[in-house]
C-alpha cells in the first residue's frame, strides 16, 4: 500500500519543486540574481541544504543550482504495474521538497508574502535555536511534534496541544486543512502561542514545514559538531537525538505526503488521524515511518509509541495542566486573578534546611486565607516558607533548592512566576482560581517536585504558606538574616580555597568532545550550571554529568593549568584534548559546546578582547556576527582568541586573568554592559579603574575595530597601555 | 497463456516451464538432438565417475577404488578414496576459480585499455565505483584524472593474479572477525594464480595425499574466487558498464521478435556483449535490418551474459543455460554469438538445422563447426558491427515456415539489484543503508535471506522448475530471496521477479516489499555476481544487530542443479566465509565418507558453516529455513521484544 504514498510524495515534490522555480524566477526578475537571500539572523544560511550539502546559498543565483539538484533528484512516478523499487525514491523526492521549500521561504522574505506575519512566526533566528535547542540537550524537551494541517474542531486542537505540552514537547505548526490551520484554532481559544509556550506557529503554507526540519538540523550543525555536507550524521543524529515527529490532521494531499517523506529521512514517522495506507515496517524511522486512523483522544499516546519515546511525568495532584510549556505563559493583568507580593504586599520565597526530626514531609500548612478570601485584581501578602530536611543536604544547597521555585510553581498553568527572594510578584490567573487552584497547590507543587528532581539529597519537604501580612512580615526578619549569611559565604569562595572542581558532560550527548571545567570564579559557559550546582549535583546522582575533578599539581597557576584538570578532561573529551586553561582564551583556552551565553573574542588591534552575548544579533567588530561564531566555535574545538563563557564569568577575578583580566575588555553590546555592568563596576573598583564601564565601547560608539580603536584612545582605554596582547 | 492479472492470488508464470517443452517436442518431431537426448544416451552414468572414486592423475592409472569394500581400496600409488575425492572436489574448484578469474583478468585489461584510450567505445562509467575499488587498493585519487586513476586500479587489479607476496586485497570488506579467522586458519588467499597452479600441483601424483589438508586449500583457493577473481570482474565491469541499478526487463523465449533480426548473446563475459550493444545502437544497422525486410534488430541473451545484459540494461534474457538449444530452435535466431563457459559443443549441430550462425569471439574459446570472428579490446565495436552485419544478411536465409515462438512466454522482470541498490532503495541517497533489512530480520518480518545461485540441466525432467517451486515456498514463509547465475534466470523466465509478486509472500515479507517496492525474488546478476552477496552479508554484519560474522547471520545459500565446476568453487567460498550452503543433486565427494564428513560436518567448527547435499528437492527449503530458524534462535531474536522506548539517558548512548 505504501506505493500509494511514494507516488504521492513524488508527485508533490513536482509540484513543490515547480512553484518553487516559478517564485525564483519572479523573485530575480524583481531583485536581481545578485540579491541575498536568508533567513533572518542564521549562521547556518538556508540550513537544511546548508546541512545536507554544505552549500551556503547566499544570493538569489545560488538557488538556481540547489533547483537543480533537486529536480536531479526527482524520481519518476512508481509505474502501475511492475513498479521499481520506490522508497529510495521517495526519500529523495522529500529531500528535494525540502531544499526546495527553503528556496521558496527564501523567496517569500524578499517579495513576500512575507512569513512573518500574524501569528505566524517563520524561522526561528539562532538565539532561539540555540537556547531551545539545549532543552533537547538536557531532555527538558524530549523532542517536537511537527503538526501538519488541522484538528476536525478547535476544542480538539486544544485538547492535542495541551496533551503535547504536558509532555513536555516542542509543538511546531505549518500547513493547513482546507484553510483553516492548527495554530489558528489555538488562538481562536485564547491559547497562547509562542516559543515561551512551546506551541510554535511557523506558517500557513505547507512550505513552512521546512522551518521545523531545518531547526533540527541546525540542532544538529550547533551541538552536535556535524559538519556542513555531512548529511548522514545530521540526520542520523535527528534520528537517534531530537525524537521528533509529523503529525498529519486532516487530509493529506501529495505536497503533505511530500513533506512527510522528507521528515522520514530524518527518522521522524508520521501519524495521521485520517484513513490514509501505513508503512509499518521499520529502518528509516526507529519504528514504524507512517501509522494513520488514530482517534484524537489517543493520538499524542500513539505519537509518542511510534517515535519511540520515553516520557516519564510525575503526576502532580493539583486541578491545572502542568509542565515545562506552561512556564512560559504570560499572565497579563486583566487574566489576573491576584498578585503575590508586589506593592504595599509583602512577599517572599525561601529554603532553609532542618534536622529531619523537625519537619514532617508532606505537611502544607496555610498561615492566613487561601484565594477565595481575596478580593480578584489585588495584590497579597505572601510568604513561601520551605523546609527540607535529608542525610545528604547541605547548608550549601539551600540557593540550589531555592531557585528552583521559578520553574517548579511556574509550569502550573495559571500560575506565573516573577522574581526570587523577598522580591517576588507571583501572578494567579482568574482562569486558574476558576479551575480550581489554590495557594496549598503551590504546596503540593513544591513538595512532589522536590522529591521528583533532589530525591537524592532530600528526604523531607514541608511547606508552610503565609498569607496574614504580620506574619510574613515577622518571617521576614528571618528570612533576610539567611540571605545575608548566604551572600557572605559564597562571596569567600574562590579557586583557591578549593581543591575540587566539577565537570560537566552534560552537553556530550550533543559535543562529544567537550566539557565544562567549573570552578567557584568559572561557572559553566551556559551560565546555568555554578560550581555550587555542580557539587550539589553530584551528591544528587554520584554518576551524572557532574564529577569532582581533584586539582592535582600546579602546572602554571597563572594561566590556571592543573594536572589533574588536564589528565581530566584528556579521559572525558575521547582523548582529543589534552590541556585546558582556566584562566586564558590565547593558551590552551576551553573548548565549547556551542550553547554558551556569551563569546570573547581577540580584538588584535586594539589589543583588547570583545564580548558578545547571545541575543545580539547585529555585526560586531571582529567582523562575525554571534551566530556564525557561535557556528565556527561551538562543538567541542579549541580556538586560540575565541572562549565561550558565562555571563557571570565577565565580573569574576579570574576573567581571561592571564590574558589581562578586565581590562582588556573594549568592546561589548550595550544590552549586556547594562545587565552586567554592576559587575564590571564592583570589580574595576577592584582593580583602581575609573570609570572603566563607560570606556567600553559598544554598538552605538562603534561597530569596527577600527573604530574600537578610535574610541578607546578617546577615552583612554586601560588596554591602550599593557603589554601586547599577542 | 500470459498471465493476464499480475495482482492475482497466484501471480507468476504457470506456463513458463512449458515454452522449454514446446520447443522440445518440436525438436523431438524434427529429429533434434537436446541434451536431454544426450543425458538419456550416457545412462546409466559411470558410478566411480559419480563417486569420486576413480583416480586419472598419472599413467599408473587409471585407478578405482570399490565402493563395496570387496575390491581395491587403494590406487596404484596407494591413494585412498578420501585423497581421491579430496583431490578431484580441489581441481574443480581450481578449474571453476580459474574460469571466474580469467574472465576477471579479461575485465583487468580491458579497464587498462579503456583508461588508456585504446579501447575505442569503451569508457569509465561509474567514478563513484572507480574510487571506492581505488580506495580500497589504496590508490591515491587526489587531484588525479579519471583515466589515471582507472589506469592504476588495472593495473593493481592484474597484480592480484599473479603479485608474489600478500594477500588479496578485497577480503578487507569482509568482517573483521572473519578476516581475523581466515588469519588464524592460514585460509586468507594469495595471489589468484598462485592458487589455482598450487591447487594443481598439489592435487598431481604423490603429493598432497591429505584429505584435510586438500580441503583447506580448497576454500583458500575458492575465496581466492569469491573476494578475487568474481569480485574484480564484478567491480570491474560495474566500473565500466555501470553498476546495475533497478531495471525492467523481459524473459523467456518468448522475447525473441519474429519480425526482427534476432541475435542471441551468450556466455559470461559482457565485454562482447557490450560492444554488441554499442554496435546496434548505430542506426545505419538498422536501416540495413529494415533493408533486409526485418522490422529491425532485437538482442536477447542466454546464461549469465544475459544476466549481465538484464541487470545493466534491461536487454530480454532468453533463457537460462538449458535453454541454448532451444533458442536455436526457434528457427527466428540469425546469429548466436558467445565467448566463454557454459557453451554447448552441440549448439554446432543444432544450428545446422536452421540458418541461424554461430560464432565463437575469443582465441580461447573456439568451437568445431563455429565461424570464429576474433573480438579484442581495441576493435571490439569494429568486429561487433561485423558481426551484426553478418545476422542481417543472414535474414534473408530464415525460413519462415521453421519459426516457432513461444510468444507467450515472456514474463516480466524488475532486476538489477546490486548491493549498491540494495543500500539506495532501502534510505535513498541521503539515508542509504542496510539498516532497514537488519530491523525487519530482527523484527521477524523478514525470517532471514537465502541466496540462489547456479546452474540448470537435464538430471532433472525438461520443464521442472525447482528453483521457482523453491522459492514460492520461501517466500510464503517469509523468506527474502536473492539470485543469481541460471537460478535467477530460471525465476527470471516465471514471472517471480516481479514487485506485483508480493502477493505470494508472508505477512511480513509482503509488508517490506511493499514498503520498499520490490519484488520478494531479487535478481543480483550473473554467476559471477555472487560476490555482491559476500558484500552484502558483510554489510548485513557491519550494520549491526545480527552477530559479528557472516556465521552469525540468518542466511544460507543453494543450488539445486550444480554442473559447472564454478559452483563447486562458489559453494566452497560461501562455505568458507560463514554461509550454510545446501547442493541438490549427488555430492561430489559420495565414495569417501570422511571427506563427506567433513564437509557436510568438520568445516562448521573450522569457518562456522558447512555444506549439506540433499537429493530430495522437497526436502531443502525446510534444510534451509532450519538452518535460519536455528540462527535466529542464537541471535535472541526469535524471542518477541517489548518496544523499547527511549529516554533521554537511552539516547545518549546511541551513536550518532
Amino acid at each position: 500500500m505504501s506505493k500509494i504514498i511514494a507516488a504521492a510524495a513524488i508527485r508533490g515534490a513536482h509540484k513543490i519543486v515547480q512553484k518553487a522555480e516559478k517564485k525564483l524566477a519572479e523573485t530575480v526578475a524583481q531583485k536581481g540574481r545578485d540579491c541575498p537571500v536568508e533567513f533572518p539572523n542564521t549562521g547556518y544560511y538556508l540550513p537544511i541544504i546548508y546541512s545536507m550539502t554544505g552549500i551556503p546559498v547566499k544570493t538569489l543565483g545560488d538557488c538556481f543550482k540547489i533547483l537543480e539538484m533537486a529536480k536531479g533528484m526527482l524520481p519518476p512516478v512508481p509505474e502501475e504495474r511492475h513498479w521499481l523499487p520506490y522508497l529510495g525514491h521517495a526519500l529523495d523526492a522529500g529531500m528535494a521538497t525540502l531544499f526546495a521549500e527553503e528556496v521558496l521561504e527564501g523567496c517569500k522574505y524578499l517579495i513576500g508574502p512575507h512569513p512573518v506575519e500574524g501569528i505566524w512566526l517563520g524561522a526561528a533566528d539562532d538565539v532561539i535555536m540555540r537556547e531551545r535547542g539545549i532543552e533537547f540537550v538536557d531532555g527538558t524537551a524530549p523532542g517536537f511534534a511537527a503538526i501538519v494541517g488541522a484538528a476536525p474542531d478547535a476544542d480538539t486542537a486544544v485538547k492535542i496541544a495541551r496533551e503535547l505540552q504536558q509532555k513536555n514537547l516542542y509543538v511546531f505548526m505549518s500547513a493547513n486543512t482546507h484553510g483553516v490551520s492548527f495554530a489558528e484554532q489555538l488562538t481562536s481559544k485564547g491559547v497562547q502561542l509562542g516559543w515561551k509556550t512551546r506551541l510554535v506557529p511557523f506558517g500557513k503554507d505547507i512550505t513552512a514545514t521546512v522551518y521545523s526540519l531545518g531547526f533540527a538540523n541546525r540542532a544538529a550543525l550547533a551541538f552536535g559538531a556535524v559538519k556542513p555536507g555531512d548529511f548522514r550524521r545530521n540526520l542520523l543524529y535527528n534520528k537517534n537525538r531530537i525524537f521528533a515527529f509529523v503529525m498529519a490532521l486532516g487530509e493529506v494531499d501529495d505536497e503533505k505526503y511530500a513533506n512527510a517523506a522528507g521528515a522520514i529521512n530524518y527518522g521522524f514517522p508520521t501519524i495521521a488521524d485520517t484513513d490514509i495506507p501505513e508503512i509499518l515496517p521499520t529502518g528509516v524511522c526507529t519504528y514504524e515511518h507512517v501509522v494513520s486512523q488514530i482517534p484524537h483522544d489517543r493520538i499524542v499516546d500513539k505519537a509518542i509509541e511510534v517515535r519511540g519515546l520515553k516520557i516519564s511525568i510525575h503526576k502532580i495532584d493539583i486541578p491545572v495542566p502542568y509542565g515545562p510549556a506552561f512556564e512560559g505563559e504570560r499572565i497579563r493583568k486583566e487574566d489576573m486573578y491576584v498578585e503575590l507580593g508586589g506593592p504595599g504586599a509583602p512577599g517572599f520565597e525561601f529554603v532553609v534546611m532542618k534536622d529531619t526530626h523537625e519537619i514532617t514531609d508532606g505537611k502544607i500548612t496555610m498561615v492566613g486565607p487561601d484565594l477565595e478570601e481575596f478580593k480578584e485584581g489585588t495584590a497579597i501578602p505572601a510568604g513561601i516558607y520551605i523546609e527540607v530536611a535529608g542525610r545528604k543536604m547541605q547548608k550549601d544547597f539551600e540557593p540550589i533548592l531555592e531557585r528552583q521555585i521559578h520553574r517548579f510553581i511556574g509550569e502550573a498553568q495559571g500560575i506565573f512566576h516573577m522574581g526570587q527572594r523577598d522580591q517576588i510578584r507571583h501572578r494567579i490567573s482568574k482562569e486558574g482560581f476558576k479551575a480550581g487552584l489554590r495557594l496549598r497547590h503551590v504546596g503540593t507543587i513544591i513538595h512532589a517536585k522536590f522529591h521528583e528532581e533532589y530525591g537524592a539529597i532530600v528526604d523531607k519537604v514541608q511547606v508552610t504558606i503565609y498569607t496574614n501580612k504580620a506574619e510574613v512580615e515577622k518571617r521576614l526578619g528571618e528570612v533576610h538574616r539567611a540571605f545575608a549569611e548566604r551572600d557572605e559565604r559564597i562571596l569567600g569562595m574562590n579557586d583557591e580555597s578549593v581543591n575540587l572542581f566539577y565537570s560537566c558532560t552534560l552537553c556530550q550527548s550533543f559535543a562529544p568532545t567537550h566539557l565544562c571545567v567549573i570552578s567557584p570564579e568559572r561557572s559553566g559557559l551556559c551560565g546555568s550550571v555554578s560550581w555550587l550546582d555542580g557539587k550539589a549535583s553530584f551528591e544528587i546522582n554520584p554518576r551524572g554529568p557532574n564529577q569532582p575533578i581533584e586539582k592535582g599539581k600546579v602546572i602554571d597557576e597563572n594561566i590556571g593549568q592543573w594536572e589533574g584538570v588536564n589528565r581530566f578532561l584528556l579521559e572525558n573529551s575521547r582523548h582529543k584534548v589534552e590541556r585546558v586553561s582556566m584562566y586564558s582564551m590565547i593558551a590552551d583556552p576551553m573548548t565549547s559546546c556551542g550553547c554558551f551565553e556569551c563569546i570573547s573574542v581577540l580584538l588584535p588591534m586594539c589589543n583588547g578582547i570583545m564580548t558578545v552575548h547571545r541575543d545580539f544579533t547585529e555585526m560586531t567588530p571582529c567582523g562575525m556576527k554571534f551566530s556564525t561564531l557561535a557556528g565556527s566555535v561551538g562543538g567541542g574545538l579549541q580556538c586560540p582568541g575565541f572562549s565561550g563563557h558565562s555571563k557571570f564569568f565577565i565580573g569574576s577575578r579570574k576573567f581571561m586573568a592571564a590574558d589581562g583580566g578586565m581590562q582588556r575588555l573594549v568592546w561589548m553590546p550595550k544590552e549586556l554592559k547594562e545587565e552586567v555592568g554592576h559587575f564590571i563596576e564592583k570589580r574595576a573598583k577592584e582593580l583602581g579603574l575609573e570609570d572603566f564601564l563607560n570606556k567600553i565601547a559598544d554598538e552605538t560608539t562603534a561597530t569596527t575595530e577600527e573604530e574600537v580603536l578610535a574610541y578607546m584612545q578617546q577615552v583612554n582605554h586601560p588596554a591602550l597601555s599593557m603589554a601586547p596582547l599577542i | 497463456m500470459e498471465n493476464k492479472n499480475p495482482t492475482s492470488k497466484t501471480p507468476g508464470n504457470p506456463t513458463a516451464g512449458s515454452a522449454s517443452l514446446k520447443l522440445l517436442e518440436r525438436m523431438k518431431a524434427e529429429g533434434i538432438e537436446t541434451i536431454y537426448d544426450r543425458y538419456q544416451l550416457q545412462q546409466p552414468q559411470c558410478g566411480y565417475g559419480q563417486l569420486a572414486l576413480c583416480c586419472r592423475h598419472c599413467n599408473w592409472g587409471p585407478c578405482n577404488i570399490d565402493p563395496f569394500g570387496k575390491g581395491p581400496k587403494k590406487g596404484v600409488c596407494g591413494a585412498d578414496a578420501n585423497t581421491f575425492a579430496a583431490r578431484q572436489f580441489l581441481r574443480m574448484a581450481a578449474a571453476g576459480t580459474a574460469s571466474h578469474a580469467d574472465h576477471a583478468r579479461a575485465v583487468a585489461y580491458l579497464l587498462v585499455a579503456a583508461a588508456r584510450g585504446e579501447a575505442p567505445g569503451y569508457k569509465i562509467k561509474d567514478e563513484e565505483k572507480l574510487m571506492m575499488v581505488a580506495e580500497c587498493f589504496g590508490v591515491k585519487t587526489e587531484g588525479r584524472k579519471i583515466n589515471e586513476i582507472a589506469e592504476e586500479v588495472g593495473e593493481m587489479a592484474l597484480a592480484e593474479f599473479g603479485k608474489p607476496y600478500g594477500t588479496q586485497l578485497f577480503v578487507k570488506r569482509a568482517p573483521e572477525s572473519r578476516q581475523k579467522l581466515w588469519e588464524k586458519l592460514g585460509i586468507t588467499p594469495r595471489a589468484i594464480d598462485r592458487e589455482v597452479a598450487e591447487s594443481m600441483h598439489r592435487t598431481s601424483m604423490g603429493t598432497d595425499q591429505d584429505y584435510r589438508n586438500l580441503i583447506k586449500q580448497a576454500m583458500r583457493l575458492s575465496l581466492a574466487n569469491g573476494w578475487g577473481g568474481s569480485m574484480l570482474a564484478t567491480e570491474l565491469q560495474d566500473i565500466l558498464f555501470g553498476t546495475p541499478k533497478p531495471v525492467l526487463g523481459k524473459s523467456n523465449l518468448g522475447v525473441l521478435k519474429k519480425d526482427y533480426v534476432n541475435i542471441i548473446i551468450h556466455g559470461h563475459e559482457p565485454i562482447i556483449a557490450e560492444a554488441i550493444v554499442m554496435a546496434t545502437s548505430d542506426p545505419s544497422l538498422t536501416k540495413a535490418a529494415q533493408a533486409v525486410g526485418a522490422k529491425g534488430i532485437a538482442i536477447a541473451g542466454i546464461c549469465c551474459t544475459a544476466n549481465e545484459l538484464l541487470v545493466r540494461h534491461g536487454i530480454p534474457m532468453a533463457g537460462h543455460m538449458t535453454m541454448q538449444e532451444l533458442a536455436v530452435a526457434t528457427g527466428a535466431v540469425e546469429l548466436m554469438v558467445v565467448d566463454v563457459q557454459c557453451i554447448i559443443q552441440a549448439l554446432a549441430d543444432t544450428v545446422q538445422h536452421f540458418h541461424t550462425k554461430l560464432i565463437t569471439t575469443l582465441s580461447k574459446a573456439k568451437i568445431c563447426g563455429a565461424e570464429h570472428v576474433e573480438v579484442d579490446e581495441e576493435h571490439a565495436v569494429e568486429a561487433a558491427k561485423k558481426i551484426v552485419w553478418m545476422a542481417i544478411d543472414n535474414y534473408p536465409n530464415r525460413n519462415p515456415s521453421k519459426v516457432f515462438i513461444p510468444e507467450d512466454t515472456g514474463a516480466e522482470v524488475v532486476a538489477g539489484f546490486s548491493h549498491e541498490t540494495i543500500k539506495y532503495m532501502l534510505g535513498g541517497r541521503f539515508r542509504a543503508s542496510y539498516r532497514p533489512l537488519n530491523d525487519n530480520i530482527m523484527n521477524g518480518r523478514i525470517r532471514g535471506v537465502v541466496g540462489i545461485a547456479g546452474c540448470t540441466g537435464p538430471k532433472v525432467p525438461a520443464g521442472d522448475e525447482n528453483y521457482v517451486s523453491l522459492v514460492k515456498e520461501l517466500i510464503s514463509k517469509d523468506f527474502l530471496v536473492v539470485g543469481t547465475g541460471c537460478a535467477a534466470g530460471q525465476c527470471a523466465g516465471s514471472g517471480v521477479m516481479i514487485p506485483e509478486f508480493k502477493d505470494a509472500c508472508g505477512k511480513g515479507l509482503k509488508e517490506v516489499c511493499e514498503t520498499v517496492g520490490i519484488p520478494p525474488v531479487l535478481h543480483a546478476g550473473a554467476c559471477v555476481d555472487n560476490s555482491r552477496i559476500l558484500i552484502a552479508c558483510s554489510e548485513m554484519v557491519k550494520e549491526g544487530g545480527l552477530g559479528n560474522d557472516i556465521s552469525d547471520l540468518p542466511v544460507a545459500g543453494v543450488c539445486l542443479e550444480w554442473m559447472s565446476e564454478k559452483a563447486i568453487a562458489i559453494g566452497q567460498y560461501f562455505v568458507a566465509s560463514g554461509v550454510f550452503t545446501v547442493f541438490g543433486m549427488n555430492s561430489p565427494v559420495t565414495g569417501a565418507p570422511d571427506v563427506l564428513k567433513l564437509l557436510t560436518e568438520g568445516l562448521e567448527e573450522q569457518v562456522g558453516a558447512r555444506w549439506a547435499f540433499e537429493r530430495d528437492m522437497k526436502k531443502i527449503p525446510q534444510l534451509l529455513m532450519d538452518h535460519i530458524e536455528k540462527k535466529r534462535d542464537a541471535l535472541g531474536i526469535n524471542v518477541a521484544k517489548e518496544r523499547k522506548l527511549y529516554d533521554m539517558e537511552d539516547r545518549r548512548k546511541l551513536e550518532v
